[in-house]
């Protein structure tokens, strides 16, 4: 008998201490204790992988006194390596100083910051979508299928169709919203009418929009003419988001983040103050309740593929229209899949707005820095791509990072009684 | 242990589910049914508890089924067995064979820790009664105290039992259903032709035993679950299989069985639960934008005429009590227009302070005119409340009654008698 009670005792009370856990530190503490973790975690591996510092200790193995230059050279290996990934994906100092001194070699001290910005511009928008989804219930796992679709809309409303910036600029925009949106319609109907389950259907959805990519890109018009391989036409320059500095300055950043703000705003306003949000929230928490309430299930499922897969497929656009301006086989294809990243940083934003714009830059930080890292220092870009993980791993596992930073001391390990159905 | 939902595998017979876990086995661990037989034969001899072995468990009546229950507790040699709410699926006279059952254990020396919310029952079988209060020992009586001194030290205060009603003019028939059937989910019409016609200014009661059909009627009449045949009419106007949407709009207030599953969005706030089923109404939404500010005008408003006990009107309706959770569902449905109120276990598991508010909160709306149609498991709320009481049992209407008629009778009514000729 005892057996049975202390069972049906913990179970709960696990669960009812998880959840404490989890809703009473601030997400932002936590997110940077999980980044620093990350990056602690990234100089062990620094130190334990560098071939200098392996050299330095095996040599130290042999003449015991050396042990501080060893440490040393671990500590140089991994400030280096950090340096490089801050300069590189933000700001250098000493270049900054030099600018303010001389008024020159702005577009090199500003590089850094304007690829992070580039690079963060698509993921903000795809999470985004990616989120308002998960907030509604709804695992849209296809977002890079319908970037892509919004990628090849938008590569052919802009290179096949002429008119002036004024009306070309947003017909393309709006064709990646669409390519998108009718993209993700079709898992929304499927779960809709026949209940398909919409993790598996958008799961495949990606193949098969993969696969359309590259029918689109030998098969159609869409290829660019005279050319064997799989690239499509180049967009008209009145169908490009131009770079804010002009083509010249080299600085890559673009018209596109004030579309990614855009959305930003827009998604905020949707979910705290539309009545079509407000729908959307409920279903997500209690889809019962929301149906009891008169909203309409098959409706908030259609729709919420619509918004969501319109505003994955305006990422696909963005992403075209802010780099290069064409597509080719492998557009979001492989670790480019801003529709997978986006699914990580959406977690990692918890699903709000503003969450998931710092998330999408510091996810286009650790990338861009990652590589500056890997150019001056040879340590391969794998590392930023662990420390995301990393980051992730500790966001989505609060219990665990307070354990570890002791938030809380352990007297907090009273057992909670059952509670009954009543109240 | 005996809990309040029960433990049993349905497709094992009686004495499987005795001896689970305690197999008498003979050699290679082969099962040997022949003593367990003879295990329950002795049980059921030695305390009273006649039932057979043999009867697999889900063809058992409820009433039965919890005597496996306490023959499985038995077993066990318990000394101390703990009866968990076990009266709330039994009619009136399996609740008098249970109290034998119960009387008789305490003769040959166990003991009973009977744990229950009717105070009847109680005062009937206990020799000494404890009272807990938020988790505290209040006080040990006597069973000779009297239902309203235990139902004070239950609230720690003075309480109203009886409900006090003037009588009122009966209108015009405001919800009319006429021979409906409906399915439950696994096929079987649970509702099988009732007809039914709660007038305006009248409260109508149904009565009967948990599982008879109650809850796939509310439903269907919500518009939650479909209608086979027959029609529903809110007055005079079909709504049969219209969406709950529509319903709602027809003026149909639902308090639901299940608050926390159909009822509330925990996790979000009472102010935006107070509105969820309006939220596209003015003044709180106009063209597809909510105005926050006239939800927290209504929420401020109504936590205060309605008595809602919370910390403010942005505190999630999880962290109310299942009572004040309660107080919220009813002031947002009683805030609204209204033709007819459905209140499925409008009481269920909240103190006796708030099951006298939300009684009178609805007598007070049947006095205004409102039609009223009560579903209830609880006798002495359907005997308190009604004007006129129906009865079900196994899909059917057994008899519609004048709250006057003795608990013997609606009891038999319950149990599927059709005697009830008196009406």
């Amino acid at each position: 008998m005892t057996d049975t009670l202390t069972d049906t005792a913990t179970k709960p009370s696990s669960a009812r201490r998880f959840w404490s856990h989890y809703s009473s530190t601030s997400p932002i503490t936590l997110t940077i204790l999980a980044l620093i973790l990350g990056f602690v975690i990234g100089a062990i591996i620094i130190m334990v992988t560098s071939p200098a510092v392996l050299d330095s200790w095996r040599h130290t193995s042999h003449h015991l006194g050396d042990i501080g230059s060893s440490l040393k050279v671990s500590f140089d290996s991994v400030a280096a390596a950090y340096r490089a990934m801050i300069t590189g994906s933000i700001l250098d100092p000493t270049l900054f100083v030099h600018s303010i001194s001389t008024g020159h070699g702005w577009d090199t001290t500003l590089t850094p910051i304007s690829e992070t910005l580039t690079y963060a511009t698509p993921l903000v928008i795809a999470s985004i979508g990616v989120g308002i989804a998960f907030q509604t219930g709804i695992f849209n796992i296809g977002a890079n299928g319908q970037a892509i679709i919004g990628g090849i809309a938008g590569t052919a409303v802009g290179s096949m169709i002429h008119c002036p910036t004024i009306i070309h600029l947003p017909l393309t925009l709006l064709a990646g919203i669409a390519g998108g949106a009718v993209c993700g319609l079709v898992p929304g109907l499927l779960k809709a009418y026949t209940g398909a389950h919409e993790v598996i259907v958008t799961l495949m959805f990606n193949y098969v929009c993969n696969a359309f990519l590259l029918y689109a890109l030998t098969e159609t018009a869409l290829q660019a003419p005279n050319q064997a391989n799989d690239l499509s036409r180049n967009v008209d320059s009145t169908a490009i988001l131009a770079p804010i500095f002009g083509t010249k300055s080299g600085l890559r950043v673009s018209y596109g983040i004030f579309v990614a703000a855009a959305v930003v705003v827009l998604a905020i306003w949707f979910l705290k103050r539309s009545s079509l949000g407000f729908d959307f929230r409920i279903t997500g928490a209690n889809p019962n309740a929301a149906r009891a309430s008169g909203i309409n299930p098959k409706f908030v499922v259609i729709a919420v593929f619509l918004v969501s897969g319109g505003l994955a497929g305006l990422a696909g656009g963005v992403q075209m229209m802010s780099t290069t301006h064409y597509i080719d086989g492998g557009f979001l294809i492989g670790n480019a899949g801003i529709g997978f990243t986006a699914i990580t940083i959406a977690l990692l934003g918890r699903l709000q707005p503003m969450g998931i714009m710092w998330g999408s830059l510091l996810f286009a930080a650790l990338n861009v820095g990652g590589r500056a890292m890997q150019a001056a220092t040879g340590i391969p870009l794998d590392l930023a791509t662990i420390i995301q993980s990393i980051v992730v791993l500790f966001v989505a596992s609060p219990v665990l990072i307070k354990e570890i930073y002791r938030l809380r001391s352990g007297a907090e390990s009273f057992q909670m009684a059952t509670k009954g159905w009543s109240s | 242990m005996v809990h309040q939902h029960f433990m049993l595998v349905p497709v094992f017979t009686v004495a499987e589910n005795v001896v689970l876990g305690f197999e008498p086995t003979k050699s290679f661990n082969r099962l040997d049914y022949k003593t367990a037989d003879a295990q329950i034969h002795e049980l059921s001899e030695k305390f009273g508890l006649q039932v057979d072995p043999r009867a697999v468990v889900e063809n058992l009546p409820i009433g039965l089924q919890q005597r496996v229950e306490i023959l499985k507790a038995l077993s066990h040699d318990a000394e101390l067995l703990i009866l968990d709410e076990p009266t709330a699926v039994l009619t009136p006279q399996e609740i008098d064979a249970l109290m034998e059952i119960m009387r008789s254990l305490a003769r040959d020396g166990k003991s009973i820790l009977f744990i229950t919310h009717k105070l009847k029952e109680v005062r009937a079988v206990a020799d000494v009664i404890t009272i807990i209060r938020q988790g505290r020992v209040i006080d040990s009586v006597p069973p000779s105290e009297t239902e309203n001194q235990l139902a004070a030290l239950m609230v720690g205060r003075e309480v109203n039992l009886t409900v006090n009603k003037e009588s009122t003019e009966l209108g015009e028939p405001v919800l009319e259903i006429r021979d409906v059937v409906v399915r439950d989910d696994r096929g079987l019409a649970v509702v099988n032709g009732v007809t039914l016609d709660v007038h305006a200014g009248e409260i109508v009661a149904l009565a009967g035993v948990q599982g008879n059909g109650q809850t796939e009627l509310a439903e269907a009449i919500s518009g939650l679950r479909p209608i086979e045949s027959g029609t529903i009419t809110l007055r005079g106007r079909d709504i049969t299989n219209h969406s709950p949407r529509a319903i709602l709009d027809a003026g149909l207030g639902h308090v639901p069985e299940d608050r926390q599953r159909d009822g509330l969005v925990l996790s979000m706030s009472v102010a935006d639960n107070l509105v969820l089923n309006t939220p596209r109404r003015a003044p709180f939404a106009s063209r597809g934008t909510r105005n926050l500010k006239a939800v927290s005008v209504n929420a401020t408003d109504l936590v205060q005429r309605f008595d809602i006990r919370t910390t403010g009107i942005d505190a999630t309706a999880g962290s109310l009590s299942g009572g004040n959770q309660q107080k919220v569902i009813v002031a947002r449905e009683l805030s609204r227009p209204l033709t007819c109120l459905l209140a499925s276990q409008p009481t269920r598991g909240l103190d006796v302070g708030s099951i006298e508010y939300v009684h009178r909160q609805i007598v007070n709306e049947r006095n205004q005119g409102m039609g009223v149609f009560i579903i209830s498991s609880e006798l002495d709320e359907v005997v308190a409340l009604g004007d006129r009481i129906a009865v079900m049992h196994a899909g059917k209407i057994t008899g519609i009654v004048d709250p006057s008629t003795s608990r013997e009778d609606i009891g038999l009514l319950m149990a599927g008698s059709t005697m009830g000729a008196h009406d």
